[in-house]
């Protein structure tokens, strides 16, 4: 199999004459960590939506973890996984029963998620925990779980969609952790944020304005480029020019 | 004068066996006029403690006042006087946003005109849309038209609860200088957040986390009490340096902090620090950094476990 994990080519997704996503053409290669950033409503949210599988674009070629994003999008579906500040876990299920039920949805055998809940939850110091409810639990340790729940089925690829919303900024950093971690084992990991500091933890950055990506490289190339301090300087010079108001 | 005071407010939810106590005892002082921020992560407290100031709840025990006024006995007064931005839009989604604004005044016994010159600033960005239904409004244009009706009947405080979470930086900034232009019309703000760099833009910020405030000064002066030797630094391997650096007695913590990592440091040591990295084979750039909200906010948790 290919490298890329992502290969889009002018993928386009228009809704009457409003075009959200105007022709994004970009790589993702596997076990990199790569920021998708942008304004509200340049188009991030639409963008994900249709590599995800779950929304047919209206021109343009895109194969995610190399399954055509037309014709193969419940294949799409089978080898992702998705976490976003809002949806994440069942509040009134048990943390074993969470893992159990999506890991039951990706079709995994019962050996192997009875073998793999044992390893997730001791990596998580939440051994003792597992059979309390998930609302019981701080948000800190929900949005770890989540993620360990989104990437439970060994997925080649996970969308976070600003999976560190709201989080205390230990937490924030122990969630990273969890992310390199992730990328360590294979799995490619697309992350949007609104943490300017978190665009530097990626291997790479993509910045979407108006539905174009204008611009992507490493944190350090585009700091070179737009001759900036930090990614926060970089971000506000590039979204500043957006036409568009908000999603 | 005090706009607001808030003595040892202690608010809990639940019964019996499964009792959460969302504020331990909270105490603050805010003055006319400031720009108050209530700075933390998701479950701090703040929208628990913005509740009982604006009278939707009650504390368990304490008091507390707004713009001299007692939340529990004088709460028809507080109504009148408090502008409350809520985090979840609140609005009437299928009301158009003129509709919206006049309902606001209606209730309020005013007038949109009366009061524009308030809400001119931030309204007529959305006036052009005026007869759009609020629940077709983009997330920017929502939150100025809450923003316009919580300022409607020209409150003498206000309280934004999380207006900028999941907004992007630029909305941000933009948001954050709509606010300056409404303290210099002299209403009080006490505005919550979970984004430690919108500390910098408040008067003073309270620093909370779990139902307790670890802190309360000027953004400079959090600063100044962080009161350790703080370094950053960075090299070609991010994760073997952050493991080293955890790993150096003179080192009290080490953090990824955007392009380099920050090492909070026991005492001096800089020099050792160095030649330890040189020995561990790292190729780095190390320099001392001036720790910002964040390190403190950190640095105070760390204290408190």
């Amino acid at each position: 199999m290919s490298d890329k994990v992502i290969i889009a080519e002018k993928l386009t997704k228009r809704f009457g004459d409003f075009t959200a996503v105007d022709a994004i053409s970009f790589e993702v290669n596997r076990g990199e960590i790569f920021g998708f950033l942008g304004a509200n409503g340049a188009g991030k949210t639409t963008a994900m939506r249709m590599l995800s599988g779950l929304s047919m674009p209206t021109s343009g070629k895109a194969t995610v973890a190399g399954f055509d994003v037309y014709r193969e999008n419940e294949k799409i579906k089978r080898n992702i996984g998705y976490m976003s500040q809002k949806f994440s876990l069942y509040e009134d299920l048990t943390v074993r029963e969470n893992i159990r039920f999506y890991a039951g949805i990706y079709g995994k055998s019962s050996s192997f998620i009875r073998e793999k809940t044992g390893i997730v939850l001791k990596e998580l110091h939440l051994s003792g925990e597992a059979d309390k409810l998930v609302k019981s639990l701080p948000l800190g340790w929900k949005q770890k779980l989540a993620f360990s729940v989104a990437i439970f089925h060994e997925p080649r690829l996970v969308f976070l969609d600003e999976p560190t919303g709201g989080v205390d900024p230990v937490t924030r950093r122990e969630f990273w952790n969890l992310i390199y971690e992730a990328a360590a084992s294979g799995i490619t990991v697309f992350v949007t944020t609104h943490y300017m500091d978190e665009a530097e933890y990626c291997n790479r950055v993509s910045i979407m304005v108006d539905g174009r990506i204008d611009a992507l490289d490493t944190p350090g190339g585009l700091k070179k480029t737009f001759n900036a301090v930090s990614m926060d300087e970089v971000f506000l010079k590039l979204a500043r020019k957006a036409v568009r108001t908000a999603d | 004068m005090t706009a607001v005071t808030v003595n040892n407010i202690i608010k809990r939810y639940g019964k019996k066996k499964s009792v959460v106590t969302a504020l331990h005892g909270i105490s603050f002082d805010v003055k006319k006029g400031e720009l108050f921020g209530l700075i933390g992560p998701d479950g701090a407290g703040k929208t628990s403690l913005f509740r009982v100031l604006t009278t939707l709840l009650l504390a368990e025990e304490g008091s507390a006042t707004v713009d001299g006024f007692d939340v529990v006995k004088d709460y028809k007064e507080i109504r009148k006087r408090v502008g409350y931005m809520p985090g979840r839009f609140s609005l009437y989604q299928d009301l158009t946003v003129k509709e919206n604004l006049d309902f606001f005044a209606t209730i309020f016994n005013t007038t949109v005109e009366e009061n524009y010159d308030l809400i001119k600033d931030i309204y007529s960005q959305i006036e052009p849309f005026k007869d759009r239904r609020a629940g077709k409004l983009s997330g920017g244009m929502k939150q100025k038209l809450a923003l316009s009706c919580a300022l409607i009947h020209r409150p003498s405080v206000l309280f934004l609860d999380e207006p900028t979470t999941g907004v992007d930086a630029v909305s941000r900034k933009e948001f954050w200088e709509m606010l300056k232009r409404l303290k210099a019309q002299g209403i009080t703000i006490l505005v919550s957040t979970p984004y430690m760099d919108e500390a910098s833009l408040c008067d003073r910020v309270a620093l909370i986390q779990s139902g307790h405030i670890l802190s309360i000064d000027t953004p400079q002066g959090i600063v100044q009490q962080f009161g350790k030797k703080l370094l950053a630094v960075k090299a070609g391997q991010m994760l073997p340096l952050l493991q080293a650096l955890k790993e150096h007695p003179a080192v009290a913590d080490a953090y990824p902090f955007g392009e380099y990592h920050h090492a909070v440091m026991k005492g001096a040591g800089r020099q050792e620090l160095e030649a330890y990295l040189v020995k561990r084979g790292f190729e780095f750039e190390l320099k001392d950094a001036e720790p910002d909200i964040e390190d403190c906010f950190m640095g105070l948790m760390r204290d408190g476990r």
